[in-house]
């Protein structure tokens, strides 16, 4: 049996999130293939296959996939889905949207955001945004799983050699229809790819003040973040959110600036490798879990960590 | 129009969590219950719809023992017109629940199912998707807006860099995302009146679906503790820090 996985891409380039998901895959079984599914995603299709690991890629080049909507990209999982004893997917927007039809139209069920793989069909996740951890074993015969990329270290992008293999169905997706895409346009990482991330809480007092972050994340090549005070407040756009109804991320270093850290946001970060706090709060509970605590006004320290680095 | 919305009873969101001593679970007695967050913004949601006229009658469901008619009165005081429970023992797998609720849309012939796009309990984002592809309808996950014209539903979703619009074909299913709506609160005449509310109970047998998974529980353990740290004086000491004694920053 082989393990089948839905490659995260744009048509332009295989996402990193695809990496760390064929580590999972390699724990299970040595046979690990890549199905990438868009349209005119020659590119990707490269990528996939020089994937170190990957054995074979299937290749589902058509229009008809060009925003790999749910309802169709999920038919043509199932179609291909015989041989496989694990079908698994990265657990970003795209891998969750699709991958629970694919365990519905299988009759099995899913296992979300899985961060250790124990033996072939015991598995490990997150429950309550990480306040327990529980371990699942399934005797489904077809295992679906989403994979938490902070579980995983990647594998390397290239030194592989996968064979091809084009897939002809193309399956409309007749009642759903893409209207566009608003992509936040940044030359800085994204989050959950940064080695470093420098987020702002409720105490940053307006989204104007974000700037301040700017200055340091230039200076450390980090990500800009948020915790769900500072989204809720309305300072800055959901897609910064890290924690529990956010992103999750675990980055080398992660600076976390006016950020009380309420469960729901130290349960999107607390794997982090360092944790930096600087709150005026000496008693907010993210110094609890910081390696480094300041206790500081952020207007007067951030400015000056921006100059010392 | 008729919106179908399910409601979940999840331990309330301000809760610290614990895990019984025997690593099988998370400890549930005497904790606090309260409507899951992303199902209070489903809710919210189907009532403005029905306030704005675009629909007729919003139908609440939720899947579990009778404790969940509580949050299903919480519904009905924030002004859903009925309410359905499936009566069964509590966390029932998702796979099971996206059969129940899939019958019930069936049955209800609901235009448009709105459901949280994630319990904060089992934390698992998948039911929604699950209904959808049951009934082979259209779906749109994460909503942050929802417009409802010439039977479509034009949803914005939140994805990883951004935002993404979609035209899904009624019936749909739609998962609420956090910035969709901020919930109402209801009122107390308001609790009053939904006590008088319809709430019809149903099983699994009546509904002809078989409940079951395949998946059990081995343990589940508190997550490993993160020591604190130091605190630093100043800004120097701190690059000094994670220049020299973490290697983080070059």
């Amino acid at each position: 049996m082989s393990v089948l996985i839905i490659a995260e891409h744009d048509n332009k380039s295989l996402k990193p999130a695809t990496l760390n998901t064929v580590a999972a895959a390699t724990q299970i079984d040595a046979d690990v293939h890549l199905l990438v599914v868009g349209s005119e995603c020659q590119t990707v299709v490269e990528q996939a296959s020089q994937v170190a690991g990957v054995t074979k890629v299937l290749v589902a080049d058509n229009a008809v996939y060009e925003h790999q909507l749910a309802e169709n990209v999920s038919k043509l999982i199932v179609e291909i889905a015989s041989g496989y004893s694990h079908i698994l997917a990265p657990a970003t927007t795209t891998g969750k949207n699709t991958l629970p039809r694919v365990a519905a139209l299988l009759d099995v069920a899913q296992l979300s955001d899985v961060i250790k793989v124990v033996s072939p069909d015991t598995f490990v996740r997150p429950i309550y945004a990480g306040n327990a951890i529980a371990t699942f074993k399934t005797t489904d015969t077809v295992k679906v799983l989403t994979i938490r990329s902070t579980g995983f270290d990647p594998v390397a992008s290239d030194g592989g050699n996968a064979e091809r293999e084009v897939l002809s169905q193309a399956i409309a997706s007749d009642r759903s229809r893409f209207v566009k895409e608003q992509l936040a346009e940044s030359d800085r990482p994204e989050l959950t790819a940064a080695s470093v991330i420098i987020s702002g809480g409720r105490g940053m007092g307006n989204g104007e003040n974000f700037k301040l972050l700017e200055g340091v994340a230039d200076k450390l090549g980090a990500a800009i973040g948020a915790s769900r005070a500072a989204v809720d407040a309305g300072f800055v756009p959901n897609d910064l959110q890290v924690g529990q109804t956010g992103k999750t991320v675990a980055p080398d270093l992660y600076i976390a600036v006016g950020i009380s850290g309420a469960i729901q946001h130290l349960a999107g970060m607390k794997d982090s490798k360092i944790i930096v706090a600087i709150n005026k709060d000496e008693e907010a509970p993210i110094f609890q879990v910081a390696d480094y605590g300041l206790v500081a006004d952020l207007f007067d320290a951030v400015p000056e960590l921006e100059k010392s680095l | 129009m008729k919106i179908l919305v399910s409601v979940k009873r999840v331990i309330d969101y301000n809760v610290k969590v614990r895990v019984k001593t025997d690593h099988t679970a998370v400890d549930l007695t005497n904790v606090k219950m309260s409507m899951n967050p992303f199902c209070e913004i489903a809710v919210e949601e189907a009532i403005r719809l029905k306030e704005k006229g675009v629909a007729s009658e919003v139908v609440v469901v939720s899947v579990g023992s009778k404790s969940c008619q509580e949050t299903l009165r919480t519904a009905l005081a924030l002004g859903a017109d009925r309410a359905i429970q499936v009566e069964t023992e509590d966390g029932l797998d998702s796979l099971s629940v996206a059969k129940l609720l899939a019958k019930v849309a069936k049955e209800e012939a609901a235009d448009l199912v709105i459901m949280g796009k994630q319990a904060i309990d089992s934390d698992n984002n998948q039911t929604g998707q699950m209904v959808a592809a049951l009934l082979d309808y259209p779906q749109a996950t994460f909503a942050s807006e929802v417009v409802i014209e010439n039977g479509e539903a034009q949803v914005t979703r939140e994805i990883d860099g951004g935002l993404q619009t979609l035209a899904i074909t009624l019936p749909a299913v739609v998962t609420t995302d956090l910035r969709l709506n901020e919930p109402r609160f209801a009122s107390l005449p308001n609790i009053m009146k939904a006590k008088r509310k319809p709430l019809d109970v149903k099983t699994p047998a009546d509904l002809g679906v078989e409940i079951g998974s395949n998946v059990s529980i081995v343990s589940v353990t508190p997550p490993p503790q993160r020591a604190g740290g130091i605190k630093v004086g100043s800004v120097a000491e701190l690059v000094d820090k994670l220049k020299n004694e973490a290697k983080v920053v070059s």
